[in-house]
């Protein structure tokens, strides 16, 4: 299992659709491709966009459909974040 | 723009009251030209240290003439802003909400609204100058006016690229559309994009009661405000939420946006989060139930 802390590369507003890219082509694909689970840690992330949330887990979603779920956690979100990665889920999900 | 060569700005001579959109795209229009080609005419109004004191002159590259005292009271304002990069954006989104003396609910939709629009035009627009941004606090009102504008390619080409768009207005229409995206035609968007960053915007200031308006190409699209029991109703074609659209407008090379938040009326964001939800995942639904194959009765 690994566990990503977004808050020292992205601050408290995670917004920066470049750093999510890296994170997202650098962890978290190699990761579910070896079949690990990833822990998402938002600690000290007080709000997030749905264009940060998309770059970093909508691929993720489309190759491997709801299944990505079971293997990526998010830890924790405060209200605001959690109703974003849920938008994002949904729409993936409904897209596949 | 007397011609595509020269910038005339003149203003009336006892008030001046201009949208801070407006100070945008006149910054953002001002980088078109050569200095020497915009002619400023002196302003006579009482107000006119507004124009020095939100940077404008300084975007020109022209003199105004007009001091500001330093120790004048400044309001709550954030000055005109040229944003060319991801880290010039992240700065500015940190600097900005002190600025603007915002609480932590009201700045909450306030950065995510600034960040996503000027992420659109670094990303899609295509302009070396970036975007421009300004922002102003009105006490009589209690509200934010925010303006973002670029001279950049605009919605129609970069919404053209992978969607039939019959004009600007249409064009418009496409990008304020859940999950329609200029990078691709395919559902869900593209690994870095998902089309739904005007929708949002679009809804929370429909929910938020807010003004919302667009204009790109020759075409305006306004967002008008709901009466507060229709508000919660949100729509993903934005031509059945109540609006205004104009077409023939004359050109804008480039894509500005306005928005004036009412702070008092102003929904918690999660609260919000939830309506758009709603609504983002019923827009995918239907529209992958109209491309399903239909039965052949024969």
């Amino acid at each position: 299992m690994i566990t990503i802390t977004l808050h020292k590369v992205v601050g408290d507003f995670a917004e920066n659709k470049d750093v999510a890219r890296d994170i997202r082509e650098k962890e978290i694909l190699p990761a579910l491709e070896k079949g690990d689970e990833v822990v998402v840690d938002f600690e000290g992330i007080t709000g997030a966009t749905q264009s940060f949330v998309h770059a970093l887990i909508s691929e993720a979603i489309r190759r491997y459909g709801g299944d990505a779920l079971d293997r990526i956690s998010f830890k924790n979100c405060n209200e605001t974040v959690q109703k974003i990665i849920t938008i994002v889920t949904e729409y993936m999900q409904e897209s596949g | 723009m007397s011609d595509t060569n020269t910038l005339q700005i003149s203003a009336n001579k006892k008030w001046i009251s201009v949208h801070p959109l407006v100070l945008a795209m006149v910054a953002a229009l001002g980088q078109t030209v050569r200095p020497e080609n915009i002619a400023c005419e002196v302003f006579e109004a009482k107000s006119k240290h507004y124009f020095e004191r939100m940077g404008l002159f300084r975007f020109l590259g022209v003199r105004s003439g007009i001091d500001v005292v330093e120790h004048e009271s400044a309001g709550r304002f954030v000055p005109l802003t040229q944003i060319q990069s991801q880290e010039a954006l992240s700065k500015f989104v940190t600097d900005m909400i002190p600025l603007l003396h915002l609480s932590p609910a009201h700045a909450e939709p306030i950065r995510y609204i600034v960040t996503e629009l000027v992420r659109n035009v670094i990303e899609h627009a295509e302009s070396p100058h970036g975007a421009f941004v300004a922002a102003q606090y009105y006490e009589k009102s209690n509200s934010i006016r925010i303006g973002i504008a670029d001279v950049g390619v605009g919605i129609k080409k970069t919404i053209g690229r992978s969607h039939r768009v019959s004009g600007d207005l249409s064009a418009i229409g496409l990008a304020l559309t859940p999950g329609i995206t200029g990078t691709t035609a395919r559902e869900g968007g593209t690994e870095q994009n998902a089309g739904a960053g005007l929708f949002f915007i679009k809804s929370i200031a429909s929910i938020n009661g807010d003004f919302f308006a667009i204009y790109s190409g020759s075409a305006l699209y306004k967002l008008l405000r709901q009466h507060a029991t229709k508000r919660h109703i949100l729509h993903a074609d934005p031509f059945r939420d109540r609006h205004s659209a104009r077409e023939n407008l004359p050109q804008w090379t480039g894509t500005a946006v306005g928005i004036d938040m009412m702070l008092d009326e102003t929904e918690k964001f999660s609260a919000l989060l939830e309506h758009i939800r709603g609504t983002y995942a019923r827009a995918v639904r239907e529209r992958r139930k109209e491309r399903y194959k239909k039965p052949r009765f024969v």
